[in-house]
């Protein structure tokens, strides 16, 4: 099987967010890049388990710069044999799904994974985008996902649910918590990595459809108000009469 | 302008969010909303309160898969000649939206939390609630997915024409299964939360959350170290990696706040946290703290809310 997986960088979850540039850039000082959660711990460990289990290569693609080389090398110290990084600052999602779909439709995977979101953006849009673009059915938030041949049973998180869904191969499926179990990549996997294949594919043109032209803090919040243990008829009231919340 | 709205009905019944994202539509331009599945009229035509003037359904499409979905939108977009496409930001709308952006190479703006300014630039949501982000739209049509209960419902009043509409289905992706989740209010939907964490010791003690929780008239969650060792089902878990809730009212017992967990509720209107640490990092995100044994303060709380509902 050739399974392709998307992994974007995505700022370390306790990392401060700042912005610079008069408000128009994301500040990137001090802030250590990871491979974006979902990305890393559920559709590149489901990736790599299903290579161990049917045989076949795990091939990692990031849009990016050569700044993001580091979290390409963690993707292959975790386990994926070889990677491809499409030497571009990302513009938006839809300029991000086009580079991969392009890279993808000629080289025949049997899945293509992406995380559910990032944590940065919460977008959830690269995935269904790449279907779109390659004419393949599109499985999102997916929990589980088994093979037997080429058929593919799923589970998809729905409103109230979870459904479960078969599908053969090619298709495109976006994965979240359930479908695998973070790795820690060991000092073999890291050595190995330095080893394993990266190609650099230049961008094709293409358009960016949005643009962030700002970006803002939440105001700071009030003070906590603190409130008597004993005294539980001081909160309800204050739900009521006060915060307008029952 | 033409706006269309896609909700996804589920049990035959609207959802406060779809009616939402009907409202925030109609705030921009004459609306038609787009649906499928088994649902009445008379369910239908209440869309008509909330700002609708058309609803275009697919009765025989009983699917919800992002492929056979897009297409219906696709139709209904021929249909209206719409330019602006509503979703509200859900499950079923982030399989669906993204397809339907790429079709048409219209920009997607996800996490919306309110119209589009007179410069057509849209405020979201980004770094898990933790900022805002200001985008823009570069192309002539645009689709928007708005985050549940960011500009509330208002009814206006008014009707809506309801018709079929027809649209291919793919049937590439096919439904073994369903398996429904426990509980009659649907977490994300809900407008009062109460969750609870490792504070309270065992998957024993969660009988005094279900009762507050069915006393305020409130969905039950939890944080991620209880659903990891089973103590309450995966379904409830919210935070980075679990849902994401924006109840007008949290209420979190025994929960210190971890950055991961506050990622999945910073979007509450209110925050109750209840906590015998002094020092737990939710109070600096709370609205109301209280200092205390959750065993003794939450069988308090369930008190004074019978009292309150007795009075009112």
């Amino acid at each position: 099987m050739k399974l392709l997986v998307c992994i974007s960088k995505a700022p370390d979850t306790t990392s401060k967010i700042a912005f610079t540039d008069g408000d128009t850039k994301f500040d990137e000082n001090g802030v250590q890049f990871i491979i974006n959660p979902s990305d890393e711990w559920y559709a590149l460990v489901r990736a790599i388990e299903l290579k161990e289990q049917n045989g076949g290569e795990v091939t990692v693609i990031t849009v990016g710069t050569p700044a993001d080389d580091s979290i390409i090398r963690k993707a292959l110290a975790i386990g994926a044999d070889n990677a491809v990084r499409i030497n571009m600052e990302p513009k938006d999602a839809f300029s991000v799904a086009y580079e991969i779909a392009e890279y993808a439709k000629s080289n025949a995977f049997d899945i293509v994974f992406t995380g559910k979101e990032t944590i940065n953006y919460n977008g959830s849009q690269v995935g269904g985008m790449i279907a779109e673009m390659m004419g393949l059915p599109y499985v999102s938030i997916a929990t589980k996902l088994d093979m037997d041949g080429t058929t593919a049973t799923l589970h998809r998180e729905i409103t109230g649910g979870d459904e479960v869904v078969e599908v053969e191969t090619p298709f495109v499926v976006s994965a979240t918590k359930g479908m695998a179990e973070q790795r820690i990549s060991k000092m073999k996997g890291i050595m190995a990595a330095r080893k394993k294949p990266l190609t650099v594919v230049e961008p094709t043109v293409n358009e960016q459809l949005v643009s962030f032209v700002k970006y803002g803090l939440p105001s700071a919040k009030s003070e906590c108000k603190m409130i008597d243990p004993e005294n539980m008829e001081e909160l309800v009231s204050l739900l009521h009469n006060e915060a307008k919340v029952i | 302008m033409s706006v269309l709205v896609y909700i996804d009905i589920t049990n035959g019944k609207i959802a406060k969010s779809a009616f939402e994202a009907v409202n925030y539509a109609s705030k921009i331009g004459e609306t038609t909303v787009v649906t499928n599945g088994n649902v009445s009229d008379d369910e239908l035509s209440n869309l008509g309160n909330y700002g609708a003037v058309k609803v275009l359904i697919n009765r025989s499409l009983n699917d919800d898969n992002p492929n056979s979905l897009s297409k219906l939108v696709q139709a209904a977009i021929d249909k209206t000649g719409a330019d602006t496409i509503v979703f509200s930001n859900n499950l079923i709308s982030k399989g669906v939206a993204p397809m339907v952006s790429a079709a048409l190479k219209a920009g997607l703006v996800t996490g919306a939390v309110d119209l589009p300014d007179a410069e057509g630039i849209i405020k979201v949501n980004v770094f898990s609630g933790k900022a805002f982000g200001y985008v823009k739209v570069n192309t002539p049509k645009r689709v928007i997915s708005l985050t549940p209960n960011s500009i509330g419902v208002e009814e206006v009043g008014g009707n809506v024409s309801i018709e079929e509409i027809n649209s291919e289905v793919d049937a590439r992706i096919k439904i073994k299964d369903v398996i429904k989740q426990e509980g009659d209010i649907l977490l994300t939907e809900a407008e009062i939360v109460v969750s609870a964490g490792r504070g309270l010791k065992g998957p024993e003690n969660w009988g005094m959350i279900e009762e507050l929780a069915k006393e305020l008239g409130a969905a039950t969650a939890c944080s991620r170290p209880v659903a990891d060792i089973g103590w309450r089902p995966h379904h409830e878990h919210v935070g980075q990696t679990g849902f994401v809730v924006r109840p007008n009212l949290y209420i979190a017992v025994g929960i210190s706040g971890a950055i991961q967990h506050l990622a999945g509720v910073n979007g509450s209107k209110i925050m109750v946290v209840i906590n015998t640490d002094p020092e737990a990092p939710f109070f600096k995100a709370a609205d109301y703290g209280i200092v205390g044994d959750a065993f003794e303060v939450v069988p308090r709380l369930i008190e004074a809310v019978k009292k309150f509902k007795a009075n009112n």
